[in-house]
């Protein structure tokens, strides 16, 4: 997870992004300039507002995680990063270029050397067998089948497929079709990788092992992730920096952490009342920094900063005077109290009283 | 006095009709209502009015033209541009001509026991199928032992040729009408007058461009009755190829070209496949009618048939036809279903 010290680069750069679906939307756009509502442009002028004014500065090796439900555009979005859909207004940029100023051989380089892109519904080629599906980035790209396909075994392997390479796609089930998804990004080896709903069409014992392996893979390969989800345990579960978005425009964004302790209204405070927060919600996100730990009366504890919530009160044994001091890389960085730890179990807003008492427990 | 008299008065016209009485000729009708007719005022009832043609009118007011001068006109319209026709279409059909003479020549020259097993082995290698060959041989040595081989291999060899370069020319209308909407729609509208034209349409303009002893005016006639469904179902097959899957090739950076023939022609073939089966259905339709105009094969028997009342000549060719309609179509489905199964969507 993010060292917070650090603020890593900006690899992708959103800014002021609109996207309008139909037959005018230059016209339309001028409407949502003047401050016209999605429902209205719907309504009034029989044109949608996929994206509304979407500024994102996308870190470089990090996960981004783009949450929103159904219909928040969230598709729209991922699809604007490699320019499968082109933007009404705004600009995207990629390591500092503005890529709609792109010809289309600069946009295919583009798409064939920096970024892949994992599918919902996989996206296989049903004609190839799985060993030319995972090397076709490379085959695109017009290296030479033995070039490729060492390639594509290697992350074939990596993924779990050894000894699946000359099945077809449909002879696979859905998890095994999506590690060749998985593997097919992968052999491009592209330093960005873009994830639609990578693990929603898989049932979830598949997903938490699909979840483990991309999280293995990402400490390992330290990719630009921008991973699309509706689902907030997967996304909280995955994010370096998670998106919230509706109906097209951007609710809040930032560290999950903060998206936990601070929601920035109500939407986003409904989104979060039903997660297990002693889970997600780590020491370092609500500890007191530089206070001095023996200072407290009772038993004192270390406990590192980037545990869990649910593990320090592991480590309390039901004793509530019990003091933690955090270290970071052996050095204390900070105090947690239990009043600190059982406060920010409680959502900021909590919906019932009850509520807290049943999540900790 | 005619009907629509009254008409041109009110319109005050008389006096043109008057003028410049019409040059065609009269019709056999006129003469014989001439003779037989006294010029007596014949009143018409309501119920009666004739429908107001040019042919009525004319009657009326002589000025006006007989329907006889928009056939005249049409035929000598036609004849006007041939001769320009010519000159484009004469050297770019003259491959056909080669080509359907160079194969029934070299179908026809080449002993039959080296045909007959070629045709087994090609039988083989699209379908492989040993009851499908057995059928084939059974049904090629029948045809052959009851004399009916040079024609069967002639109605075999044009329906090759023709269904060859319906596909050689479909496939690529096909997909470019699959990639843009407007090409569609200005295609669209050709193809459905090509396939509702009853075929003997098609031969009467043929005719005149072409002169009947040569081979493309047969070739011709089939290919544009045939093409038809190999251009609708590449069409339908590329637009029908899965979204996601094309949306992948994209995200990968794949070219049009790449696009086209490692995923959209590969995914449309098992309808690209349906498409070549019907046109090989169509050709077969077609050559027998195109005996008519020249064609050799099993339809110059038919057509004898018909013509002198030779009930068992047009039995036994009407018997080749559905052979060697069963066998193509076969061999085509055995096909396609390989296709299938190797693609297994
Ligand atoms: N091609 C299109 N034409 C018109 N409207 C579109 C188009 N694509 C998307 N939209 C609209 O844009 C909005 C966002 O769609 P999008 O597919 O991005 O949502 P999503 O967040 O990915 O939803 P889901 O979770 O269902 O995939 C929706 O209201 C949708 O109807
Ligand atoms: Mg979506």
């Amino acid at each position: 997870m993010t060292d917070q010290n650090e603020t890593p680069e900006t690899r992708v750069s959103l800014k002021q992004l609109y996207k309008i679906f139909g037959d005018d939307p230059e016209t339309a756009m001028e409407h949502v300039r003047n401050g016209l509502s999605k429902a209205d442009l719907l309504d009034q002028h029989n044109h949608v507002l996929g994206l509304n004014d979407i500024n994102i500065d996308i870190p470089d090796g990090k996960m981004t995680v783009i949450m929103g439900l159904s219909g928040s555009g969230k598709s729209t979005l991922i699809r604007h990063l490699n320019l499968l859909i082109r933007p009404t207004d705004g600009e995207i940029e990629v390591d500092g270029e503005n890529i709609l100023n792109y010809s289309e051989a600069q946009l295919r380089t583009l798409r064939q050397q920096k970024m892949s892109m994992v599918f919902q519904k996989f996206g296989l080629l049903p004609h190839r067998t799985v060993l030319e599906n995972a090397g076709m980035p490379l085959a695109v790209r017009g290296f030479s089948k033995s070039e490729w396909a060492e390639q594509a075994r290697k992350w074939l392997n990596r993924v779990g497929l050894d000894g699946q390479e000359n099945q077809h796609p449909n002879q696979l089930s859905g998890g095994m079709q999506q590690r060749v998804g998985l593997a097919r990004a992968l052999t491009s080896n592209a330093p960005i990788m873009l994830m639609d709903e990578a693990f929603s069409a898989l049932d979830p014992l598949i997903r938490t092992d699909m979840q483990n392996l991309l999280l293995e893979l990402q400490e390992e390969l330290q990719k630009t992730v921008v991973f699309i989800t509706h689902d907030l345990d997967e996304a909280l579960k995955l994010a370096d920096k998670l998106v919230i978005l509706k109906d097209g425009f951007i609710v809040q964004q930032g560290e999950p952490q903060r998206i936990l302790l601070e929601p920035a209204d109500a939407y986003v405070e409904e989104f979060i009342t039903d997660i297990n927060r002693a889970r997600v919600l780590r020491v370092r996100s609500v500890m007191r920094t530089g206070a001095d730990p023996k200072s407290s009366s009772g038993r004192v504890e270390a406990i590192g900063a980037d545990d869990t919530l649910e593990s320090a009160l592991a480590k309390a044994k039901g004793d509530t005077s019990v003091c933690f001091k955090v270290e970071r890389g052996g050095k204390v960085v900070g105090q947690l109290d239990m009043t600190d730890l059982v406060r920010a179990l409680v959502p900021s807003a909590p919906p019932e009283d009850g509520n807290t008492a049943r999540k900790v427990a | 006095m005619a009907t629509y008299d009254t008409l041109f008065q009110a319109l005050g016209l008389k006096d043109w009709c008057d003028s410049s009485a019409s040059s065609a000729p009269m019709s056999m009708s006129d003469l014989v209502s001439k003779s037989s007719g006294d010029g007596a005022e014949q009143q018409t009832s309501l119920w009666n009015t004739p429908f107001p043609s040019l042919d009525t009118l004319n009657d009326a007011c002589p000025a006006m033209p007989q329907s006889r001068a928009v056939t005249k006109g049409l035929e000598e319209g036609f004849l006007n541009i041939k001769d320009s026709l010519k000159v484009v279409l004469d050297p770019a059909t003259q491959p056909l001509s080669w080509m359907l003479d160079g194969a029934l020549y070299a179908m026809l020259s080449t002993p039959w026991w080296l045909v007959i097993p070629a045709i087994l082995m090609i039988v083989w290698a699209v379908s492989r199928s040993a009851g499908l060959v057995a059928f084939v041989a059974v049904s090629f040595g029948g045809l052959a032992f009851i004399d009916q081989y040079d024609y069967a291999i002639q109605t075999l060899s044009i329906i090759l040729v023709c269904a060859f370069l319906c596909v050689l020319i479909g496939v690529p209308i096909g997909i470019l009408m699959s990639r843009s909407n407007g090409l569609r729609r200005a295609i669209i509208p050709v193809l459905d007058m090509l396939q509702t034209l009853p075929p003997f349409v098609y031969l009467i303009p043929l005719i005149f461009l072409f002169s009947v002893t040569e081979s493309k005016l047969f070739g011709i006639a089939i290919i544009l009755y045939a093409i038809v469904p190999v251009v609708r179902l590449t069409d339908l097959g590329i637009r029908l190829v899965d979204k996601d899957v094309i949306e992948a090739a994209d995200a990968f950076g794949m070219s049009r070209h790449q696009k086209l023939f490692g995923v959209q022609i590969p995914l449309a073939l098992p309808n690209i496949m349906a498409g070549v089966n019907q046109t090989i259905m169509m050709s077969l339709a077609m050559v027998v009618i195109a005996s008519l105009v020249s064609a050799p094969g099993l339809g110059v028997l038919v057509l004898r048939g018909i013509r002198n009342l030779e009930l068992g000549v047009g039995l036994v060719a009407g018997l080749g036809i559905v052979l060697l309609a069963v066998i193509l179509d076969r061999v085509t489905k055995a096909a396609l279903a390989r296709i299938n199964t190797t693609h297994q969507h």
